[in-house]
């Protein structure tokens, strides 16, 4: 048994090296630095330890502002992409006629570089000397007024960043929900017609709790990818996205660190903890209600 | 409530443009009398399913009419139909407890039709007596063997009492054991009821032990309709004798001559004389299939059929000896002789006499039983 167990931990070992020093030992770095005061990388020093670099963060404006930023970026996009990656993955399911072309063309933006997509946006939503931009070019033809989408009042801004962040996750969970609603058995459905179920409860009792796990899955993981946006708001805001307003909690870290010649190393892993907390406590509540509503 | 497939033909157009299309059901004629249990039976492929699914409007025929009772339902969507349907995997929602399960139906139903919740309950509860499940009301399909999920699914099938109850391949899921105490228990819940039920089955000991009718269907054509005997005694065709009975038959090629039965060199039976033959038969010359059922041969040291012994098998109740002979080349003879009868192991052949009852004779050419 001793002899096994040492077997196991040698086919362990290389694993465990390097997630210890890439992974384990950063982490516990950055919970270091985040209660030692004004630490310098250079010359490895700092003044001394405690809750201040978590006071200042909290307290700086700029935190603040990436951190509502963050939260509503979370809350309009996560439920939204995946509602409509569901309603498009049953239209993909239903029909038949030029389905993979479709599963195609909903596929593209995955395989798409974030930041020419990020052109793409800037071509529909910027306003510059020579044009309003195609999507001020319609709201004018519809008789509105044009409206500054990257650098003109904050809800058009986050109205273009929500609108992107849905359109470049999209893709993923549309995958995933087709090959989801196509791995439930077609019995189910002739069972459910033989009993006369309408189209909604079908949808509502069979469908929905049938693939129910999935969409867990995609809510968890959404979650947890809409804290960490970043490259979104740089792709359409640039890089100074303190300026713009549109700051998020993985860009503000990450303007700390690098930022002002030499950066905040403490403050960046305060934020650092302070974002895994928040994307914890999610989690887990999101586990605890997939777990009573997810039924197998 | 009777249920008449009238000429009922199904073809599945060929998916490419190259090949041609599948006949799955040809030209299905029969009237399902009241409160019957039929069994529909045939190698896979053979359009049994289909059938099936014809009958339930999960199919709509190419050509052809059904009628339940008087009703013409061919143009009517399967929820109109009043069918219960066991799916060959059940189709349980795995999601949903046994009772849900069972109701599910009962909530399905819209307007006047619409029962109170007691009244569901109850009908729910009396549903899942009938096969005896109502212990495990409050569990998840995951939580059942698989004899339980099967009555679960006849419970939830049950519970609208349809007016025909359809089956499909419902014991093919189960170990040995369960599947002989499940067909009865189909058996007593369709006589308990008296529901019209129609099953599928490729396994034919499953199809005769408790239908009162059997189907044989071979691509996609009825081959015989019958009690389960008398299909066995009396196959019109190679393929009925052949799918019917275990040990299956044996065949050999044979030839009639001179008012006798050839087999190989041997003349292993009298047409002449007997009554039982045609007229026509004994005087003919013609090569013949000769199919013998296992229990028709009779040891006998004077027998004019001569086989070369392989082994003998002794299985309690009665023996089984395996032998060849060179007119049925490649394949093993198996006959089924009474424990009255000793077979010497020690010798290389063994001589047999044939009951003629069981021994069924076919055209050469289209296979039909000419005796």
């Amino acid at each position: 048994m001793d002899k096994q167990n040492n077997k196991a931990w040698l086919y362990l070992l290389p694993a465990i090296v390097f997630l210890g020093i890439f992974m384990v030992y950063p982490l516990v770095d950055v919970l270091v630095y985040s209660f030692e005061e004004d630490y310098n990388f250079a010359s490895q020093t700092y003044s001394g330890t405690g809750g201040y670099n978590y006071a200042y963060v909290l307290r700086d404006p700029y935190f603040l502002q990436a951190l509502k930023n963050t939260l509503i970026l979370v809350a309009i996009t996560v439920p939204l992409s995946t509602g409509i990656a569901l309603l498009i993955s049953l239209a993909l399911n239903s029909i038949k006629k030029l389905k993979e072309l479709f599963q195609t063309v909903y596929f593209l933006p995955y395989v798409t570089n974030t930041l020419a997509v990020g052109l793409v946006f800037m071509i529909l939503f910027k306003k510059t000397a020579y044009t309003d931009g195609l999507v001020n070019l319609v709201i004018t033809w519809f008789g509105g007024s044009a409206v500054d989408f990257i650098d003109g009042p904050y809800w058009a801004k986050m109205f273009v960043l929500c609108f992107y962040t849905i359109w470049v996750v999209m893709p993923f969970k549309i995958l995933i929900l087709t090959s989801a609603l196509a791995s439930v058995n077609q019995d189910y459905y002739n069972a459910a017609k033989i009993d006369g179920t309408s189209k909604l409860r079908t949808f509502t009792r069979i469908t929905l709790p049938m693939i129910s796990p999935m969409i867990f899955y995609l809510v968890i993981t959404g979650f947890i990818g809409a804290f960490k946006a970043y490259s979104d708001a740089v792709a359409i805001f640039g890089t100074d996205l303190n300026a713009a307003g549109m700051n998020t909690i993985v860009g503000y870290i990450y303007d700390m660190l690098y930022g002002n010649s030499g950066g905040y190393p403490s403050f960046a892993s305060a934020a650092a903890l302070i974002l895994f907390a928040i994307v914890l406590t999610i989690t887990c509540i999101n586990l605890m209600i997939s777990g009573r509503r997810v039924h197998y | 409530m009777k249920v008449v497939l009238d000429h009922l033909t199904k073809i599945f157009p060929n998916r490419n443009k190259k090949g041609s299309d599948v006949v799955a059901v040809s030209d299905f004629t029969f009237e399902i009398p009241d409160g019957k249990l039929i069994g529909l039976l045939g190698p896979s492929g053979c359009g049994k399913s289909t059938t099936l699914n014809l009958i339930s409007g999960l199919e709509t025929p190419t050509s052809g009419r059904i009628y339940f009772g008087e009703d013409d339902v061919t143009d009517l969507p399967p929820e109109n139909r009043g069918i219960g349907l066991v799916f060959q995997n059940y189709a349980l929602y795995p999601h949903m407890t046994v009772r849900q399960n069972i109701l599910f139906p009962l909530q399905n139903l819209k307007g006047d039709a619409r029962l109170s919740k007691e009244v569901m309950e109850e009908k729910a509860l009396e549903a899942a007596k009938l096969v005896q499940i109502q212990d495990y009301m409050e569990r998840k399909p995951a939580e059942l063997s698989g004899g339980q999920q099967q009555r679960v699914a006849i419970a939830r099938a049950l519970v609208k009492m349809p007016r025909v109850l359809l089956l499909d391949e419902p014991l093919s899921n189960l170990d040995a054991r369960l599947r002989l105490q499940t067909r009865e228990e189909i058996r007593r819940i369709q006589r308990e009821t008296g529901i019209t039920t129609i099953f599928v089955t490729h396994d034919q000991e499953e199809a005769m032990s408790i239908t009162d009718m059997i189907v044989v269907m071979s691509a996609g054509v009825v081959q015989q309709i019958g009690k389960p005997q008398d299909v066995y005694d009396d196959p019109v065709n190679l393929f009925v004798a052949k799918f019917l009975g275990t040990p299956a038959i044996n065949v050999f090629e044979g030839r009639v001559k001179d008012g006798k039965l050839y087999i190989g060199e041997d003349d292993v039976l009298d047409l002449a004389g007997s009554d039982i033959f045609s007229e026509e038969l004994q005087k003919a010359d013609r090569p013949v299939w000769v199919g013998i059922r296992p229990e028709g041969f009779i040891p006998d040291e004077a027998g004019m059929m001569n086989c070369g012994l392989t082994a003998v098998e002794v299985m309690g109740r009665d023996t089984s000896v395996v032998c060849t002979h060179s007119a049925a080349p490649g394949q093993s003879i198996r006959a089924i002789i009474g424990a009255e009868y000793k077979v010497d192991e020690s010798k290389p052949t063994v001589n047999f006499r044939l009951r003629p009852n069981k021994v069924y004779l076919f055209d050469k050419e289209t296979e039909k039983r000419i005796y």
